[in-house]
């Protein structure tokens, strides 16, 4: 069943397949390229010069350490976003393979062999070119494998900062809860890796007579891939740039309700929420997309876009916790229901300025509200079963997370575990399904698109006001899966449309409709 | 003419090479001999700059060596080591004509050049194309050879050229060595631990021990007049062997009544008293021939000793 759905959904989505492909191939070849660039004259340098060796290749493996994602994060202020950052970051990650295996090559070649060179008279230009490179060529290209393997990888991750390639049905498919979309991703990615791989070792084995016969093919074929893609990636002709999340972009109530409600294609480049908000800020982009209690928004002075056509449903947050599982910490629901109510949007929104931009800990600002709120209690040390809260991968999650464990070891003897930072809701979910965490805070238009998908019709009924839309997915959850959802926290974090607030007013854009109008004129 | 005035390298503080001095007349073969670490190879290299002397002056043919660039004064040097040093990723052919490339000689003169030294070397014509590792051990040093000999170039150093060999492909070797003309008007520094190699090819022996150079001379002098109990001791293990192998013919001639052995057994007079006689004791039937031989040889011998 789930084998013939993944070949329909290939199908119908082969031509953004084909394009994610050709933009991952040519990410991967361009900074593989640009990495031998860098990498095999500093291997050669290394090994001429041995005191450098260490360094060297200290520094690079140190930029080899950095996390992909943060490394991501660090590329927006000096690159913007789009296919630079992407390339300057798989560069970085190539680069240490590349420098090392160059430098193990070349000082690995049979001293009698070069003191054979030297004693014919061959000067060290000659010696390079005609003795080290040939024999350390099999090691180098061996490098080159090991790079380019990683760099397959980590550009699945490219699709974070809009630079395309199979991350973005990788991330999509995961947000959105969509296993066809994640394989149809995650299995071209994985055939790449591979057919790199056994290509690579083809060459490594053929020697180097085979090599020298195809020494102008290789960089060309790698070449030709990387203009394709740079070719694609600059042809951007649009008034406003706009970056939506891989999430976003497949839903109804997010790019595919603008385009069918308001009529607004925006060409959209598929962008991480972590990198967004920045690159709104820093001018990379115009529009993007975001939730309507992100502390960025005040930090960054964003706009929130009216949705006079309301596409974006309620999402009102509350605790998702299996029925099953409050029978076994019975005060639980108590406890959690403590801070029920208390919210409201600009609450949240301020909560999570503290977080996102004056870099308070989670755990301070949770602590700081209960206090205000006198609901905080000191922690009993309880010991009479351990609660597991889950969390998605976002400041207002980690916030409510802190919050919940407080609660629950003030107020109970129940111990806690954390598990925050779940990348996505259907890992969330998933987790929640198979007891990896009792409860995690879900938003109820979350649960009835995302996650129970109901027909167009029931969606149009139910999420025409808030109260109707929590009443809709608690009865679902408990008769679908058993899930229960508990009182809601009274903030209501939507998904938006949002520009920077100068550009709106200079562009007098109030609603989206406005948007639409300044888009068609002209 | 290669002329070496009181050179010395150190290592590490220990002089590998101690203020030695000697000189290499043009056209012959001189053997540097002596035990591993008696700085031999050292010397050998740093002729062709492979290693940089501390102190001294060596000299080509008058001119100090430093007076060229290295590569220039390289290129006329032929080098010859004890494992070929053969690229692995040439052909043989490749192989022969790095040197030619490198003073970039045109295609035909390369591919001439080479099947000369090829049909010299008794190498055949179908190695060319194979790479170093589909060769033999003695095949691989005839390339060696080969590749030290293409450019025509005056001088040929060579560091234990045939250490790796076995004693039977050496012996072959050996006599080949002795009769190619390619190399009797090249002035040749060869190194070698093998006492018998290096009377074998050696026109004068420069023996060496710690760093230092005990005694030159050609082999019958280091032989029969030993400067001290170091070069006696030395020659002790092959002492009779070394005898039969040093005295010629010509030598022994005047102690033999009969002329005829030479020209009946179409020996020469270069033919060494060991070749004779292992020639003669082939064959019963000139027994008498093999005393008498054997008789003037002790009477030559007497008179050395003295």
């Amino acid at each position: 069943m789930t084998q013939q759905r993944l070949w329909q959904f290939v199908i119908e989505q082969y031509e953004k397949l084909l394009t994610q492909v050709v933009q991952h191939l040519g990410l991967t070849f361009l900074s593989l390229v640009l990495a031998i660039i860098v990498g095999l004259p500093l291997g050669i340098l290394i090994a001429r010069k041995r005191k450098l060796s260490n360094p060297v290749l200290g520094f690079a493996g140190i930029l080899q350490t950095i996390p992909s994602i943060a490394l991501l994060g660090f590329m927006i202020p000096a690159f913007g976003i789009g296919a630079t950052p992407a390339i300057v970051a798989l560069l970085i990650y190539a680069l240490l393979p590349i420098i090392r295996n160059t430098f193990t090559g070349i000082t690995g070649v049979n001293p009698t062999v070069i003191e054979a060179a030297k004693a014919m008279g061959m000067n060290r230009k000659q010696m390079l070119f005609k003795v080290e490179l040939p024999l350390a060529m099999p090691v180098i290209i061996a490098g080159i494998r090991t790079a380019a393997v990683i760099n397959v990888g980590v550009a699945t991750l490219a699709s974070f900062v809009a630079a395309g390639g199979l991350g973005e049905f990788i991330f999509g498919g995961i947000s959105l809860n969509n296993s066809n979309m994640i394989l149809a991703g995650a299995i071209p990615a994985a055939l790449l890796a591979i057919l790199l791989d056994q290509t690579i070792a083809v060459l490594q084995k053929s020697g180097y007579q085979f090599l020298k016969k195809l020494k102008y093919i290789i960089p060309a074929v790698l070449l030709v891939f990387g203009v394709v893609y740079l070719m694609n990636s600059i042809s951007d002709k649009n008034k406003l740039k706009a970056g939506f999340t891989p999430e976003f972009m497949g839903r109804q109530d997010g790019d595919l309700g603008l385009r069918s409600v308001y009529g607004l294609n925006v060409n959209p480049k598929v962008v991480n929420d972590a990198v967004m908000y920045k690159a709104a800020f820093e001018n990379e982009l115009d529009l993007i997309s975001g939730y309507s209690t992100d502390g960025r928004i005040k930090a960054f002075d964003l706009y929130v876009l009216e949705d006079d056509k309301k596409i974006f449903p309620p999402y009102f947050a509350a605790p998702i916790i299996k029925m099953k599982t409050l029978e076994k910490f019975p005060e639980l629901e108590k406890t959690l229901n403590l801070v029920a109510g208390k919210f409201n949007d600009s609450l949240m929104t301020d909560l999570n300025y503290r977080s996102d931009y004056l870099n308070q800990t989670p755990e301070k600002i949770a602590k700081d509200f209960l206090v205000k709120n006198k609901l905080y209690r000191v922690s009993r040390n309880g010991n009479s079963g351990t609660v597991r809260i889950g969390s998605k991968i976002f400041g207002e999650q980690y916030i409510l997370t802190e919050m919940y464990k407080l609660l629950i070891e003030g107020y109970t003897n129940y111990k806690v575990e954390t598990k925050t930072g779940l990348g996505g809701t259907k890992i969330c979910f998933d987790a929640l399904m198979n007891d990896a965490v009792d409860f995690y805070p879900e938003y109820t238009g979350t649960g009835l698109l995302v996650l129970l998908k109901p027909s167009a019709k029931t969606i149009e009924n139910v999420s025409q006001n808030a109260e109707k839309t929590y009443r809709f997915v608690d009865s679902e959850f408990r008769k679908q899966y058993g899930i229960q959802w508990l009182e809601p926290l009274g903030f209501n974090n939507s998904y938006a449309l949002m520009m920077r607030k100068k550009q709106a007013n200079e562009l007098k854009i109030k609603s989206i409709s406005d948007l639409k109008k300044y888009l068609d004129s002209k | 003419m290669i002329t070496v005035e009181s050179v010395s390298k150190i290592f590490n503080g220990k002089p590998a090479v101690d203020n030695i001095s000697f000189q290499a007349n043009d056209k012959e073969i001189l053997v540097l001999l002596g035990t591993s670490g008696c700085g031999k190879t050292t010397t050998l290299k740093m002729i062709n700059r492979l290693i940089e002397a501390d102190s001294g002056n060596i000299l080509i043919d008058g001119k100090d060596i430093h007076d060229r660039k290295v590569e220039e004064l390289r290129m006329g040097i032929g080098f010859v080591m004890q494992h070929s040093g053969l690229f692995p990723h040439y052909t043989i052919k490749q192989n022969i004509a790095v040197v030619p490339e490198l003073l970039k000689w045109d295609k035909k003169k390369i591919k001439y050049r080479t099947e000369e030294l090829l049909h010299k070397l008794h190498l055949s014509e179908d190695v060319l194309s194979r790479f170093p590792n589909e060769l033999s051990g003695g095949q691989q040093q005839r390339v060696g050879i080969a590749r030290a000999l293409i450019a025509n170039s005056p001088i040929l150093l060579m560091d234990e050229p045939f250490g790796a060999l076995d004693n039977i492909t050496k012996a072959d070797i050996h006599s080949e060595f002795k009769s190619l003309e390619e190399l009797k008007n090249k002035t040749i520094i060869l190194v070698t631990h093998d006492v018998q190699e290096a009377f074998e090819l050696g026109q004068r022996i420069c023996l060496m021990d710690k760093g230092k150079i005990i005694q030159t001379g050609t082999p019958q002098e280091i032989l029969y007049r030993p400067k001290n109990d170091f070069v006696k001791d030395f020659f002790a293990e092959n002492r009779l062997l070394l005898e039969y192998k040093v005295a010629s013919l010509n030598n022994v001639k005047s102690f033999i009544d009969s002329e005829n052995i030479i020209n009946e057994f179409q020996f020469t007079g270069e033919t060494s008293v060991w070749n004779a006689l292992q020639k003669l004791s082939s064959d019963h039937k000139n027994t008498d021939a093999y005393e008498i031989l054997i008789k003037a040889f002790n009477d030559y011998r007497k008179l050395q000793i003295v």
